[in-house]
């Protein structure tokens, strides 16, 4: 499997990356050179191996139903504003969404 | 007065309680050291006044008999650890001015053990990279070099400015991460120790994320002793974070006596590469041979799936990037370039704000997941992984440790190797597998080639077994007996 | 099943709509998904945002149990299969409202597989409705349009709420059934407390998919379970209310059949219900092609569950709907219709057995239905805020019951306990407004024979024709001010007008 350019255009968007049309035939061979040499794991035999979902083997740890304080609960909202670009009361701002 | 930056922690601790020097004067000689250093470009940031502030109250609980456990010890923290109310970028440009409120776990748990925190480190932008030369901030530059060559070399990567800060004496200590061996090359190619813990172990809270499945804390220190020291502060259950194990954190330190007698190591052969510099393989055989020298048996084992390790890797850890990182679109903190569509002012943003390395990054795992090619790559890779795991787990039946180089080269010079991605990847072929089974492993200075760079040894241990690899590792430092010390020629 | 019904005439020929559903139901819970923040509506703009719900770097989700029971409830309640192993995956979009750029969702392994429940239309007609799946996901937050002329206002207190996304089978067959499923779900959700169903603030939102397919193909797709007998289905996204689901059904079918005989093809596509002109349209944010890259998320470790877990939750269910429904008929004597009306709502049901409780229950099943839901429809009241409480109303019934009033008289009273009564026991209205039926045979015989003297040509005309009987009961009625027991004034006027 190798990338071609409309490809690469069509991943650059996926992630949300502005790239310029003379940068496409760098970034593919980049890309292609790394999706090449990952190639190699076509050779493993995965035949009825489950895929690994986590490193860790115990039962998934769960919050109890109560409103936190601190970082994990709310009540905070100049905090949560404070590092925004742009921000009005309490809200953040962006370009305009169409829908 | 001798060289305080000279010290260990364990010196430093001692002087500190018999009141030889206090905190604050550490934590100043410190900084000087830190100032000095600038050339090396390992911090991106000093807090001088908050270090200093922390140092009077380590003093006055020294004083008056509070003292904690790693009380006015003067620390570095990589730029990857948020830090309240001090400025963390992960080396990134879309991170500009970013301004926690709130302290990452591990660091909290380093404050409340009494540390001081320096300032912060430079890295390879979002930890991905393995020779520093990826931050936004530049390249940190390692202390030592080439006898007789003043060629600029790396420290390793992605926490070169830890490995570094360590090795040139900015910091007692340094926090570090380590993904697919972001600690223990830096390490390696700095005459430092370096630990990377077992997954869980410490707690990923408030670091920011590159792989979530892999990115593992631990620290970088000065010998196996100061590491031991840094990791009991730094570990332990974090109920914020789901993959943090809760399991009581023994006292690393005391798990470091006792020697090799009785425990068997294993040598794996698919670690010895065609056309690894000759000096590694030979001071390979050397450690080898001293851990037999001190009663432990030395076993050759066999990890055939080793060299699909890194392939798997490099679809993992860029696919759980491309989701984590998603979270950089100029909307809630950091960079914004403005547009009037929402979507060009995200892509913008991100072509902007993301250097090379992390967009091709960000590429690769977004096109690994896509439709049409997930199940090909990425539920391969974790097929793959699963597999390399087993092997790890079954080899692990058989013996206590496995012995292996570091790092595949020593220090190499800047911009040496950042043209071909897939040549930079092979550095951490020696270190990946632990990251993908979520192990832990420990590299230590093992000697210098003969240009006079140094090479760093790694054992690795079944999960949680820290305290048998501390175990090793000091014996083995011990054996080798490694003084060496870069030339100070910054200043 | 496999009956064509609702055929709906084309120019070309008969086509049948076919319809499934996604409901987002929002968990019932104090604190979101996978944070602390509470999960309250309408505090101020980003005042219910933890900073794990601002994706703010490094932090980290950790689930809330609740909201794990309350999905594995809402999975039995449906009939459903529970999965003791599910998964959460990462779904992965850019967008304003959604700061982590994926959200946390259920994708290949839901917490509940498939399940069924009954669906009642009217009287006679019942359909059942086959559940795909439920899976627990976070919300997004809220963007804000109309606040500046150029710039969208991002509010992320929805952000991380936790939701059940409901998912049907293709088994809805017109606009009616359409909307009586997503009625019938939103009740059973009400009694399971799992979802509160308030639609004006979100708690309950439909996805509506719907295509159609010529007369007599979904029988065929029913056989084979092979889609590829159906029509291209669009999505009309957050319908949250039950009249709207209806229209958007009407219209999009409208609409497809329009296209397809016009020659044209129907896109697989998103679109949006416009509330003001009943209609549906594309949804322009469409970037592009959806790739959410799903993968399992590495934050979080596989949702396991006990069976003994879900046996406990099992044993604490409330009784639900239909069974409810059932006991009704069997123990009030209710008719199916009746009773299940009657069970849309619990706190409805729970009113009707207070009243119904040793009195006659059909006497109370008409009393609650018409004149109190007619009362309160009126009025726009929830059933808590009744201006008649259950044992108020039950005293009425009383009253009825032991002939202490007529149903006409009890309806006066019913009037004053709203107004001037208000507060005041039933049976003390009747006492000091004198309202008590007249049951003294002499007085209502002195009343039957006064109007018999009055009217002699009425009562040469009843003696061809006994229905003009009716004539006599009013006025005699009349003279006694409505007080007299019906039954018997007919029982006096029949005997002295010779008509037995
Ligand atoms: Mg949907
Ligand atoms: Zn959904």
């Amino acid at each position: 499997m190798s990338l071609d350019d409309a490809t690469v255009k069509k991943v650059a968007n996926l992630a949300r990356i502005a790239i310029r049309d003379e940068d496409v035939p760098h970034l593919k061979e980049e890309l292609n050179g790394i999706l090449g040499w990952i190639e190699q794991l076509q050779e493993v035999d995965i035949e009825g191996v489950e895929a690994m979902t986590s490193v860790v083997e115990t039962d998934i740890p769960m919050r109890t139903d109560i409103t936190a304080d601190g970082p994990t609960g709310g009540g905070q909202p100049e905090n949560i504003v404070a590092n925004a670009p742009k921000t009005e009361d309490h809200f953040f701002v962006v370009p305009k969404v169409v829908e | 007065m001798t060289d305080l930056t000279a010290k260990t922690i364990t010196e430093l601790r001692s002087g500190l309680s018999a009141k030889e020097f206090s905190a604050e004067e550490v934590t100043k000689a410190y900084l000087q050291s830190a100032e000095d250093a600038s050339e090396l470009n390992a911090y991106v940031r000093l807090t001088p006044e908050h270090a200093v502030e922390q140092a009077k109250v380590s003093d006055r609980r020294i004083a008056d008999g509070s003292a904690r456990p790693l009380e006015g010890i003067p620390l570095g923290i990589k730029d990857l650890f948020c830090t309240k109310g001090i400025e963390t970028n992960a080396a990134s440009k879309i991170l500009k001015d970013f301004r926690p409120v709130y302290e990452s776990t591990v660091t909290s748990n380093l404050l409340r053990d009494g540390a001081v925190f320096l300032g912060k480190l430079n890295l390879d932008e979002f930890a991905m990279g393995s020779s520093n030369e990826t931050s936004a901030y530049g390249p940190v530059i390692n202390p030592w070099r080439r006898a007789g060559e003043d060629t600029k070399l790396s420290p390793g990567g992605s926490s070169g400015g830890s490995s570094t800060a360590v090795a040139a004496h900015l910091c007692a200590a340094a926090t570090a991460t380590d993904t697919g061996g972001s600690i223990r090359q830096p390490a390696a190619l700095t005459a430092t120790v370096g630990i990377k813990p077992t997954y869980g172990r410490c707690s990923r809270w408030g670091i920011v994320a590159f792989a979530s499945s892999l990115d593992q804390a631990g620290p970088i220190a000065r010998d196996v002793r100061d590491s031991a020291i840094m990791l009991t502060s730094m570990a332990g259950h974090d109920p914020e974070d789901s993959t943090s194990i809760e399991r009581p954190v023994p006292d690393y330190e005391k798990a470091l006596e006792g020697g090799v007698k009785g425990m068997k190591i294993g040598i794996p052969k698919e670690y010895r590469l065609d056309g690894m510099p000759s000096e590694i393989d030979e001071l390979w055989q050397k450690g080898a041979k001293l851990l037999e020298e001190q009663g432990a048996e030395i076993v050759e084992v066999s990890l055939p799936l080793t060299k699909y390790a890194l392939p798997v890797y490099y679809i993992v850890a860029p696919a759980e990037a491309s989701s984590n990182l998603a979270r950089y679109d100029g909307v809630k903190y950091g960079l914004r370039v403005h547009d009037d569509d929402i979507h060009e002012m995200y892509r913008k943003t991100r072509a902007e704000g993301f250097g090379r390395e992390v967009q091709r990054r960000l590429m690769i795992g977004t096109y690994v997941l896509s439709a049409g090619y997930y199940d090909a790559y990425y539920l391969r890779a974790q097929k793959v992984r699963k597999k390399i795991a087993n092997e790890m787990a079954s080899v692990f039946q058989d013996v206590d440790l496995l012995l292996t180089p570091s790092s595949p080269s020593a220090a190499f010079g800047l911009g040496e190797k950042s043209t071909d991605p897939v040549e930079m990847y092979l550095n951490d072929v020696f270190t990946v597998t632990a990251n993908l089974a979520g192990t832990p492993g420990i590299s230590l200075p093992a000697g210098l080639d003969g240009q006079g760079l140094p090479l760093g040894l790694q054992l690795l241990a079944p999960a949680f077994g820290e305290e048998q690899m501390l175990r090793g590792a000091y014996a083995l430092e011990e054996a080798i007996g490694f003084d060496a010390q870069p030339s100070k020629w910054w200043k | 099943m496999a009956e064509t019904r609702n055929l709906l005439r084309g120019e070309t020929g008969d086509w049948e709509v076919v319809i499934g559903m996604e409901v987002h139901a929002q968990v019932t819970s104090n604190s979101k998904l996978f944070s602390g923040a509470p999960a309250t509506y309408g505090a101020g703009p980003n005042e219910n945002v933890s900073l794990v719900d601002a994706a703010m770097p490094g932090m980290l989700p950790v689930i809330n149990a609740y909201c794990v029971e309350q999905a594995v409830r809402t999975g039995l309640g449906l009939n459903a299969k529970i999965n003791l192993w599910s998964r959460f995956d990462r779904k992965n979009y850019f967008y304003p409202d959604l700061p982590q750029g994926y959200q946390i969702s259920q994708y290949e392994f839901p917490i509940v597989g498939e399940g069924t429940i009954e669906v009642e239309l009217d009287a006679e007609r019942t359909i059942e409705v086959g559940i795909e799946r439920l899976h627990l996901e976070q919300d997004a937050g809220k963007s804000i349009h109309d606040l500046a002329p150029r710039e969208s206002y991002v509010d992320l207190n929805r952000s991380g709420v936790a939701l059940m996304e409901i998912v049907s089978k293709p088994h809805m067959r017109s606009a009616e059934e359409a909307s009586a499923y997503f009625s019938k779900l939103r009740t059973i959700l009400r009694y399971l407390g799992t979802c509160d169903g308030n639609m004006d603030q979100g708690s309950m939102r439909a996805d509506v998919n719907v295509s159609v397919c010529r007369a007599g193909n979904y029988a065929k797709f029913l056989e084979s379970g092979d889609f590829s007998h159906l029509g291209t289905r669009t999505e009309t996204k957050n319908v949250n209310s039950i009249r709207f689901v209806r229209q958007v059904v009407d219209y999009e079918a409208r609409r497809q059949i329009q296209v397809l005989e016009a020659g044209g093809s129907i896109d697989q596509e998103t679109r949006l219900f416009d509330v003001k002109s009943g209609e549906t349209r594309t949804m322009r944010s469409k970037e592009d092609a959806h790739d959410y890259r799903y993968f399992p998320d590495p934050d979080l470790l596989p949702l396991t569950i006990t069976q003994e877990a879900v046996d406990n939750i099992r044993a604490e269910l409330p009784e639900l709907p239909d069974a409810k429904k059932h006991r009704f008929v069997g123990v009030y004597g209710l008719s199916a219709y009746d009773a299940s009306v009657l069970v849309m709502d619990k706190d409805k049901a729970d009113y009707f057995e207070r009243v119904a409780g040793g009195r006659d229950g059909k006497l109370a099943s008409s009393w609650v239905t018409t004149e109190l839901f007619g009362l309160l429809n009126k009025t726009n009241t929830n059933i808590l805020e009744s201006p008649v409480t259950a044992d108020q109303l039950g005293a009425l019934i009383d009253l009825i019951q032991d002939q202490t009033i007529s149903g006409k008289i009890a309806k006066q009273v019913f009037e004053l306990m709203l107004t001037e009564d208000a507060g005041k026991d039933p049976k003390d209205i009747v006492e000091a407004r004198g309202l008590k039926q007249v049951t003294d045979t002499g007085a209502l015989e002195a009343a039957a024979d006064k109007i018999i003297a009055e009217n002699p040509e009425q009562v040469a005309k009843v003696k061809d024709k006994p229905k003009a009987l009716g004539w006599f009961v009013g006025q005699v009625m009349k003279e006694t001010g409505g007080k007299a027991n019906p039954q018997a004034v007919n029982a006096i006027l029949k005997q002295k007008l010779g008509l037995e």
